[in-house]
């Protein structure tokens, strides 16, 4: 069988859910490998989450927020952005590689850029093959 | 499925939403799988969930199997979660303790064409959202007091109705805008569609009305630089701009405007003819008053000019003022700061900018009005002669993949059109010949008005223009396929007027960080919701008016500025109003690191030193989580959103796929 991407997202409540509605009401198709958990800010997403995902299952992992300037909390994204950063080195030394995980700015209005971008990762994820974690956990 | 006493009862509640969501997803499947899951003691499919018959049915099994616990798995909860949080408290369950679970916009409608993946997803979304709801804890809403003031963005017509709406209820309304008088564009125009009443005559009084009435303190000149607070309780900073005119004093009578030696383009007639840098703004300006323009006096050049102090017999003018600011507070704001036509110079559309007698409809208006540059009379300017051949060509700088690919929402069309029909009304042996890609006239009138066009003889030509190019004369020569004739024309004319579309005005970026209000894909600012929340925004509080949510025409801004006045006229009568309950706790594992003291975007933490632990003032804090994601010991939680209740989300994440 065809290896699917399981793609973990974590959108913040007012930028980027509001985008993958958007993706939704204007039906731009994206894989069904994608799983959305929404938190009020991407501030919120603990690197734990994060760990869990890859845990749990996932593929690769995408955190989503407000571009900068425009988080609804001022500037939880950017708490995020560091995040990020730091969970990818985490996971390049764990060898899960980092690009595994990305952070991705997505507004309201880009439902077809939430599209896009789940499309493209799914299809990275794919080149790059399921998580060597699977086989571990199995 | 477990009916244990002291567990938790969840009920699962699948919705069909007619097809949007049963079409493609096998509801029944969800349902008989969410059965299976530990602590779910019922399950429902209905074909409409947040119908009346669709919550009573919930409020039905919440009674009969007295449950603990809701799961909903229907739309969006962006504009569904307040519809089943109150269907829960009637029926006597907190509100957070109803879990919402999107199958449709992230489900059904992402993966139309694969119903099995889909149904396998949702049975997944359905299940994250059972872990999540058995760790639902319930959250009480503080009630908050909502100061009865109102500040107002822009007093455009949209913002001076919301005004007015709200003055005559007795609120007191701050009115800031930032030119120095009110009016907004309404001001400039001629003659309003589909009526062609005159502008000014039905707006002028409308601004006295505003000035006269004593609730609304109108700030001129002035701009809102920062907003601090929350729903009923903000802070609003307020920069007021140095008119250098002291307001008691003067009466607008314009003796400084007269006597003062500087010509710069008069904005208001779009820099057709010159004024003063001291000047007033125009005849019918509210309020009355002068103001001066420093960059463009004399005096920034440092010379010691005083024809403006020696003009003013009542010794108005004064040097000496600041720039200052005020701080108001305000339960509600009402965003109406208007938006501006395309400008065609930064791409020289059809050569404007180049060609002297290619104008803007805008720039038109201002011709064709009896108060303006050349009192009514159209003339071109290469050779001030009166043009007796003119071309309008509508969708500049709207429609287009290169400038803005949004219509101005036919507000342009009938712009353009109207300015046509005025000058053929009042000169009809001129010829119009009109070009457009479609008409849009959709509402009262606009039709008819459409048809009148055509019959006084105004010549419809259905095609973009693809270039125009001037000729020694002056003259110019629209080149255009006419794709009704099927062949290419060349229509020499005397002006060319560029129907310009509505693009958000510079400064909307600022108001949309100040305010935190997302921008559509137009760069205008987003309203809650596209039609049931038009006015409201996702900021409990904030409303929007008029054409900074998209093109609009006036019949439409004024209603919208009414809309917006009765959406916060609802908080202000009421007095109060409640916070959402998901805010920052921390327990006494806290080790007193105060790293979430630096995170909090908010202020809201502080760390109290002799207790060794930190302390939250809920009252500031709104909620976003951030300072949870840094605690290193997991002592700070954010309500709703703990460790445990997202983590059983993502444990949950995959089973099917």
């Amino acid at each position: 069988m065809e290896f699917e991407p399981k793609i973990v997202v974590f959108c913040c409540n007012w930028c980027s859910y509001a985008g993958a509605d958007l993706a939704g009401v204007s039906r731009y198709q994206y894989p069904p490998g994608v799983r959305i958990v929404r938190v009020m800010c991407s501030g919120r997403v603990d690197p734990v989450f994060i760990f869990d995902a890859f845990e749990n299952g996932a593929d690769g992992v995408i955190v989503t927020g407000c571009h900068p300037g425009d988080c609804h909390y001022v500037s939880g994204n950017l708490k995020a952005e560091q995040r990020v950063g730091n969970t990818r080195k985490a996971l390049e030394y764990l060898g899960l590689g980092a690009e595994r995980l990305r952070l991705e700015w997505i507004s309201a209005s880009e439902g077809m850029k939430f599209a896009e971008v789940m499309q493209e990762f799914t299809e990275k994820i794919k080149e790059l093959g399921p998580s060597p974690l699977k086989s571990r956990f199995k | 499925m477990g009916e244990k006493e002291g567990e938790e009862r969840i009920g699962v509640f699948v919705c069909r939403c007619g097809v949007n969501i049963g079409g493609v997803v096998d509801c029944d499947d969800v349902a008989r799988y969410a059965a299976t899951l530990p602590g779910v003691v019922c399950t429902s499919v209905n074909k409409f969930t947040c119908s009346d018959s669709g919550q009573a049915d919930i409020q039905e099994h919440i009674r009969r199997y007295n449950l603990n616990r809701v799961v909903v798995a229907a739309c969006t909860p962006k504009t569904h979660e307040p519809t089943f949080r109150v269907c829960c408290e009637e029926a006597g369950l907190n509100q957070y303790l109803l879990e919402f679970v999107n199958i449709r916009d992230q489900c059904s409608w992402m993966h139309i064409w694969d119903a099995e993946g889909a149904t396998k997803k949702a049975k997944d979304l359905v299940r994250m959202g059972v872990y999540r709801a058995k760790l639902l804890e319930p959250l009480e809403e503080s009630e908050v007091a909502v100061n009865p003031n109102v500040v107002v963005i822009g007093a455009g017509v949209a913002g001076m109705q919301a005004a007015m709406d709200l003055g005559d209820m007795g609120f007191h309304v701050y009115l800031v805008e930032k030119e120095p008088s009110i009016g907004g564009r309404m001001a400039r125009f001629d003659k309003v569609f589909p009526t062609n009443d005159c502008s000014i005559c039905i707006l002028g009084p409308k601004m006295v009305e505003v000035a006269r009435n004593e609730n609304i303190e109108i700030m001129s000149y002035s701009e809102v630089v920062e907003v601090a607070g929350f729903v009923g309780n903000f802070e609003v900073t307020i920069e007021h701009k140095p008119r250098y005119i002291d307001m008691d004093k003067c009466n607008g009578c314009a003796q400084c405007a007269e006597k003062c030696p500087v010509e710069v383009p008069y904005d208001f007639n779009e820099g057709f003819g010159t004024r003063g840098a001291a000047y007033v703004p125009f005849p019918q300006a509210v309020p009355l008053r002068a103001v001066i323009d420093l960059e463009n006096c004399l005096r920034s050049e440092g010379k010691e000019c005083k024809a403006c102090i020696k003009a003013c017999d009542r010794d108005a003018i004064d040097f000496s003022q600041m720039k200052r600011y005020s701080k108001v507070k305000a339960g509600v704001i009402i965003v109406a700061p208007g938006s501006v036509t395309y400008d065609p110079e930064q791409r020289n559309d059809y050569g404007y900018g180049i060609y002297d007698n290619v104008i803007t409809t805008m720039e038109f208006e201002r011709l064709l009005n009896a108060a303006g540059p050349t009192e009514g009379h159209v003339i071109r300017p290469s050779d001030c002669k009166e043009p007796m051949r003119l071309g309008f060509i509508n969708c500049v700088g709207s429609r287009d993949v290169k400038t803005n690919v949004h219509c101005s929402g036919g507000v342009c069309c009938m712009f353009n059109m109207k300015n046509a029909i005025l000058l053929k009304e009042k000169r009809p042996e001129i010829s119009c010949y009109l070009f457009y890609m479609d008409i849009r006239a959709p509402f009262r009138g606009y039709e008819e008005f459409y048809t009148r066009a055509r019959e006084i003889g105004i010549r419809f030509i259905r095609g973009l223009p693809s270039e125009v190019i001037e000729l020694e004369n002056g003259n110019l020569v629209i080149r255009v396929e006419d794709t009704l004739k099927g062949e290419v024309r060349n229509i020499e004319v005397d002006l060319v007027v560029l129907g310009t579309g509505i693009v958000p005005h510079k400064d909307i970026e600022k108001i949309s960080k100040m305010l935190k209000i997302p921008r559509a894909a137009d760069g205008l600012l987003m309203e809650a919701h596209p039609k049931l929340g038009p006015v409201d925004t996702v900021l409990g509080g904030v409303f929007v008016a008029g054409s900074v949510s998209g093109p609009k025409d006036i019949p439409f801004a004024v209603a919208q500025g009414s809309g917006a006045a009765s959406r916060a006229a609802r908080l202000l009568v009421v007095g109060k109003t409640k916070i959402e309950g998901i805010t920052a706790a921390s327990d006494e594992s806290c080790i007193g690191c105060g790293l979430c003291v630096d995170v909090c975007p908010y202020g809201a933490i502080t760390l109290d030193e002799k207790e060794n632990r930190v302390m939250i003032v809920e009252a500031i804090c709104k909620g976003c989580g951030t300072c949870a994601a840094t605690c290193p010991v997991g002592a700070m939680e954010q309500r709703h959103f703990k460790n445990k209740q997202v983590e059983a989300q993502v444990k949950n994440l995959f089973a099917f796929t």
